[in-house]
């Protein structure tokens, strides 16, 4: 368990700001490296975005909508076997807009099969385009855009950009607009095998990485929001939490960049071309959620496990954004999502604009979430006729709710675009002992981004700390 | 260490890496990667179990180094004289 603040240490080898899975991940490893490390979570719930609540008997998933085949190995090398194999396969996908309506398992096998069968697109060209998606590395050529790869390969085709966006504009933010190669690489990691889940829900992921952790000797303490990073002479000292000075000679901020670098830390500690790079960073945008719990003893039909659905002519960025969107995904939650339970749960997802929703007065507000609940509810009756009646407990979260649980500037669901990567990798070239681990860049976003990325980050830090 | 034991070394990392890597066909002197269907999350897996079971520092100019199993033993070789 978590100890509380007054148990701990004056000092640590390394703090880690914040419990997202790039912050867990990071703290694990360096236990696992020999130092001494404390997770400061200012939250009460350990896992950031990777997070649920509980109302009236139902589990609410806030991130658990699927992830590519990579966390299996990655689950098991970093974590342990146990949490390696409760990961499974969602195995419907399903696809309803004006252009197409289709069930896929969202593999490269049979998005070949889509491709030829239903968009009648020769096997060459679909050959051609998995290759060069499946080549494609972060250190290459960023300026060709995703709207140019889709139009070199699939000229005029906007159902096929469709199909290959839409998901992808889900999972990360990233519009067609954004470099060819942050599409690339994650479309490729969902293309190798599927789309994944956590058998056993988020909150057994997150049980079991704690226990992980203090077996390794991890201190982990929540409500604990970190106020300052404390440096002395341009390097780490230490953190300022709850007006006291806990000193480290490494400090991880799982914080978001824009955060770490505008809120935790002086404006004096960067060179001015590091801070004009980091004002520039633009994040990406935020969502939001309506959780539908059915009523217990109810049941739902199996309509498939994640459902990308819209009313809109064509795919739009901007549609996908608007306050009142005909676009949004659905994952249904049915008993299997937690074995042994009778439950399901339905999330409905929406991409969104922090500046739409952060203005409004409280009444406004309230309202606006109503309305999104009863259009979310009535969308999901095309799915599943009757289901409203079903539904015991609604609720929605909105760009607002984000930020005031993660404190991510402007809410953001998926750090930063992709100039975000280069100063999170560097902030330690200006700051010695200071360094960032967190969703930037587009791919190191996501549960198996935000991993990987603390996995390469707890290497930096490992040099750091033995040099 | 010895060539042998260093590139003994090697496998066994990798072991730990992927319990369900081959080793019956491994041609010392092709890439790894290849081979054995290493990533570059592995590598710095290699790199970080170097650095933690003998307190090797390995720049990450250094890396290609680490290419085949020969290279490897000839990069770490006098690295590891006297472990
Ligand atoms: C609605 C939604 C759906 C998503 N769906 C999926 C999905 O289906 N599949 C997938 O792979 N990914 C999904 N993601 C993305 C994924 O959840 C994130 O990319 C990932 O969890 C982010 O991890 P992180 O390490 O960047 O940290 P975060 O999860 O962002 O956590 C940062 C933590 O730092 C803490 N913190 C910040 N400042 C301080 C401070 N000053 N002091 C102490 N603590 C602090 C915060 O409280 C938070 O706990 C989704 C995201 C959202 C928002």
């Amino acid at each position: 368990m978590p100890v509380s603040f007054s148990q701990l240490d004056n000092s640590y080898d390394v703090v880690v700001i914040g419990s997202g899975l790039g912050g867990l991940t990071t703290a694990n490893r360096l236990a696992y490296c020999g130092h001494k490390v404390l997770i400061l979570e200012h939250h009460h719930r350990l896992g950031g975005l990777s997070t649920w609540f509980k109302r009236r008997g139902h589990i609410f998933d806030i991130s658990l909508h699927g992830f590519p085949y990579g966390m299996v190995k990655t689950c098991k090398k970093y974590w342990n076997k146990e949490i390696m194999q409760s990961i499974v396969q969602l195995p419907h996908i399903v696809f309803d807009n004006p252009q197409f309506s289709l069930r896929t398992t969202f593999d490269k096998i049979d998005f070949t099969k889509l491709l030829k069968t239903h968009f009648r697109i020769s096997g060459e060209v679909i050959d051609k385009f998995f290759a060069t998606v499946a080549k494609m590395n972060f250190y290459d050529d960023q300026t060709m855009t995703t709207r140019e790869l889709f139009e070199r390969f699939f000229p005029g085709r906007s159902d096929v950009h469709r199909l290959l966006m839409e998901p992808i504009t889900y999972a990360n933010g990233s519009t067609l607009d954004d470099p060819a190669i942050t599409y690339g690489i994650v479309f490729s990691n969902f293309m190798n095998k599927g789309v994944f889940t956590f058998e056993g829900g988020t909150d057994k992921l997150i049980g079991m990485m704690t226990d992980e952790l203090e077996k390794n000797g991890v201190t982990i303490c929540a409500r604990a929001k970190v106020d300052k990073v404390i440096t002395e002479q341009g390097r780490v000292r230490g953190v300022s939490v709850h007006g006291k000075t806990i000193t480290a000679k490494a400090v991880v901020s799982n914080s978001g960049i824009t955060n770490t670098i505008q809120n935790l830390t002086d404006r004096d500690l960067y060179s001015d071309e590091f801070y004009e790079k980091a004002e520039k960073i633009r994040v990406n945008t935020s969502s939001c959620q309506v959780y539908l719990g059915i009523r217990q003893g109810e049941k739902i039909d199996d309509v498939g496990d994640l459902l990308f659905t819209s009313k809109s002519p064509e795919f739009d960025s901007e549609e996908l954004l608007d306050m009142k969107t005909k676009s949004k995904t659905f994952s249904i939650y049915y008993p299997k999502t937690r074995p042994g339970s009778d439950q399901y749960t339905v999330v409905a997802s929406m991409n969104s604009r922090y500046d739409d929703w952060a203005h409004l007065d409280e009444e406004t507000y309230q309202m606006e979430k109503q309305s999104l609940i009863a259009r979310s509810i009535t969308d999901l009756e095309k799915y599943l006729p009757g289901v409203s009646t079903k539904i015991d407990w609604s609720e929605a979260a909105t760009p607002r709710t984000f930020n005031s649980y993660t404190l991510h500037t402007r809410g953001t669901s998926f750090g930063t675009k992709f100039e975000g990567l280069d100063i999170s990798r560097s902030i330690s070239k200006e700051v010695a002992g200071l360094f960032h681990v967190g969703s930037v860049g587009i791919i190191m976003s996501g549960w198996l981004g935000a991993i990987n990325y603390g996995v390469i980050v707890a290497n930096d830090v490992d040099v750091f700390l033995k040099s | 260490m010895t060539s042998d034991e260093i590139k003994d070394l090697i496998l066994e990392i990798i072991e730990d890496i992927d319990d369900e890597a081959d080793f019956a066909s491994l041609d010392a002197d092709q890439p790894l990667r290849d081979q054995l269907d290493l990533d570059s999350m592995d590598f710095l897996d290699i790199v970080m179990e170097l650095r933690k079971r003998h307190k090797l520092q390995i720049p990450e100019e250094d890396y290609p180094q680490l290419a085949s199993l020969n290279s490897c033993a000839t990069y770490l070789e006098p690295l590891l004289k006297d472990a």
